[in-house]
């Protein structure tokens, strides 16, 4: 345990993660998420797939992985393009604020957030179990607060939620951090209900 | 049950000539129809048992040569149901051993064309089943790809089923997906996956006349999007609906 992951996976690092809703936005306008019931649903769906590709893609790039291997990687399993942008921006935005914090060993200046995170994360000195961890965190408590702005739930009951959700995070990460072949799972409706969620003009959250 | 099924087609003179056939039940391999104007030769796979059952090992080789034109379809859809008692019993032992595993290897050589079009995969109660496709294109080669699958029978929750996808062109992985139901996948079911939705798939184009542009993105209904990938002329479509129906229409709609 150490402060440095702390901070990382802190939602007050300036980081632009609070623009994102990790699809939360486009599920409840198509009224698939409405309450909080619905929410852990969309959470445990989205932990055990984009969670664990996240988790995963961090912990390679922490531990030195090839990082166009990985963004090539992270290219073939992100079907949406939307969704690869917003994933590109997030990372970009995070990369700037690594940068004034670590020395980060690549000149890049946008990858895939899972790629960007393992890099800062290896830079801040953390292991690869950490920056995995960092990642599945992420993929859960972004969306639960976009939850409180988007259904205006209570934000105990939705923070007693993301700590029910604890020990799943930490089995996600825990099998990010160790296995072989990089997972791949996919949630369809995450795809695409981000290219409808493109075709906004007016939104609250970019992807 | 374990067996294989080949099929190898190759263009002699323009037109295409399948010099393997190989069946081994219950893939049964038959050519059907005559030629299509434009060349392409047409097979059938039909099921010669019941399943796939937990504990079979199915696995289908097919190799499109330089030129040549194939499509592949099924007469019916696979029925993934879970295995006799006594596989049971065995993978109580060594688990594993009750799961049903298909593995399909294509590959398909420049100029090429391979349409894959089966019918979908119906994850019955109790099936524990993954299949697993490895798809290898040179570049110039042209691909269509369907996958499909229905969460139970009528009225019924299905069982584990996964579909695991992995696209390649000239030695590039383009597209690699795994998508999973049934109770070991968790919040399979929920807002962020299927929604509640009993019938998921993609139809995969790979085009080489798209290498400066794909097709664009667009959105095809309430649960279906077009999307063009990211690495090489290619795009994806993705359905998800309350029924196969709901789903096949909207993949036939995609790149129509």
């Amino acid at each position: 345990m150490s402060t440095t992951l702390l901070l990382l996976a802190d939602g007050r690092f300036p980081a632009g993660g609070h623009a994102h809703s990790g699809g939360l936005e486009a599920a409840v306008t198509a009224g698939r998420v409405r309450d909080l019931d619905d929410l852990d649903a969309f959470l445990r769906g989205r932990l055990a797939t984009v969670g664990l590709v996240s988790a995963a893609f961090a912990a390679a790039a922490c531990a030195g992985g090839d990082i166009h291997t990985l963004e090539a990687g992270l290219d073939a399993r992100t079907l949406s393009p939307a969704l690869r942008k917003a994933s590109r921006a997030q990372g970009r935005a995070l990369l700037r604020a690594g940068r004034t914090l670590w020395t980060l060993p690549t000149a890049e200046r946008e990858l895939h957030h899972p790629v960007a995170l393992g890099v800062v994360a290896a830079a801040a000195g953390l292991t690869p179990a950490e920056a995995a961890l960092t990642a599945a965190y992420g993929t859960v408590t972004g969306p639960a607060s976009a939850a409180v702005r988007l259904l205006g739930l209570d934000p105990y009951a939705t923070h007693a939620l993301v700590a029910r959700l604890a020990p799943d995070c930490d089995a996600v990460a825990a099998r990010a951090a160790t296995v072989d072949d990089l997972p791949a799972c996919s949630a369809p409706l995450l795809d695409i209900g981000a290219e409808t969620h493109a075709t906004w003009e007016v939104r609250l959250f970019a992807s | 049950m374990k067996a294989t099924a080949r099929i190898t087609a190759v263009a002699e003179a323009g037109r295409t000539r399948l010099v393997t056939l190989r069946s081994e039940t219950p893939l049964l391999v038959r050519k059907t129809g005559p030629s299509r104007a434009d060349g392409e030769v047409e097979v059938h796979l039909v099921g010669g048992a019941a399943g796939p059952l937990g504990g079979d090992r199915l696995r289908i080789e097919v190799a499109v040569g330089p030129g040549a034109r194939l499509c592949v379809r099924t007469v019916a859809a696979s029925l993934a149901l879970p295995g006799p008692r006594r596989a049971e019993r065995a993978s109580r032992q060594s688990p594993g051993d009750a799961q049903s595993t298909l593995d399909i290897h294509a590959t398909v050589a420049a100029g090429g064309s391979l349409r894959w079009l089966p019918e979908p995969l119906i994850a019955a109660k109790g099936c524990d089943h993954v299949s697993r496709s490895l798809v290898d294109l040179e570049s110039d080669a042209s691909l269509t790809w369907r996958e499909e699958v229905v969460c139970g029978r009528h009225g019924e929750d299905p069982g584990d089923a996964s579909l695991e996808s992995t696209v390649r062109l000239a030695g590039r992985t383009i597209m690699r997906q795994d998508v999973s139901v049934g109770p070991r996948a968790a919040g399979w079911a929920g807002p962020a996956v299927l929604g509640g939705g009993r019938a998921t798939g993609t139809l995969l184009v790979v085009d080489p006349l798209w290498t400066e542009k794909p097709p664009e993105a667009a959105v095809l209904g309430p649960g279906a999007a077009r999307m063009p990938l990211a690495g090489g002329p290619a795009a994806i479509a993705q359905a998800v609906g309350g029924d196969l129906r709901e789903v096949r229409a909207a993949l036939d709609r995609a790149f129509a």
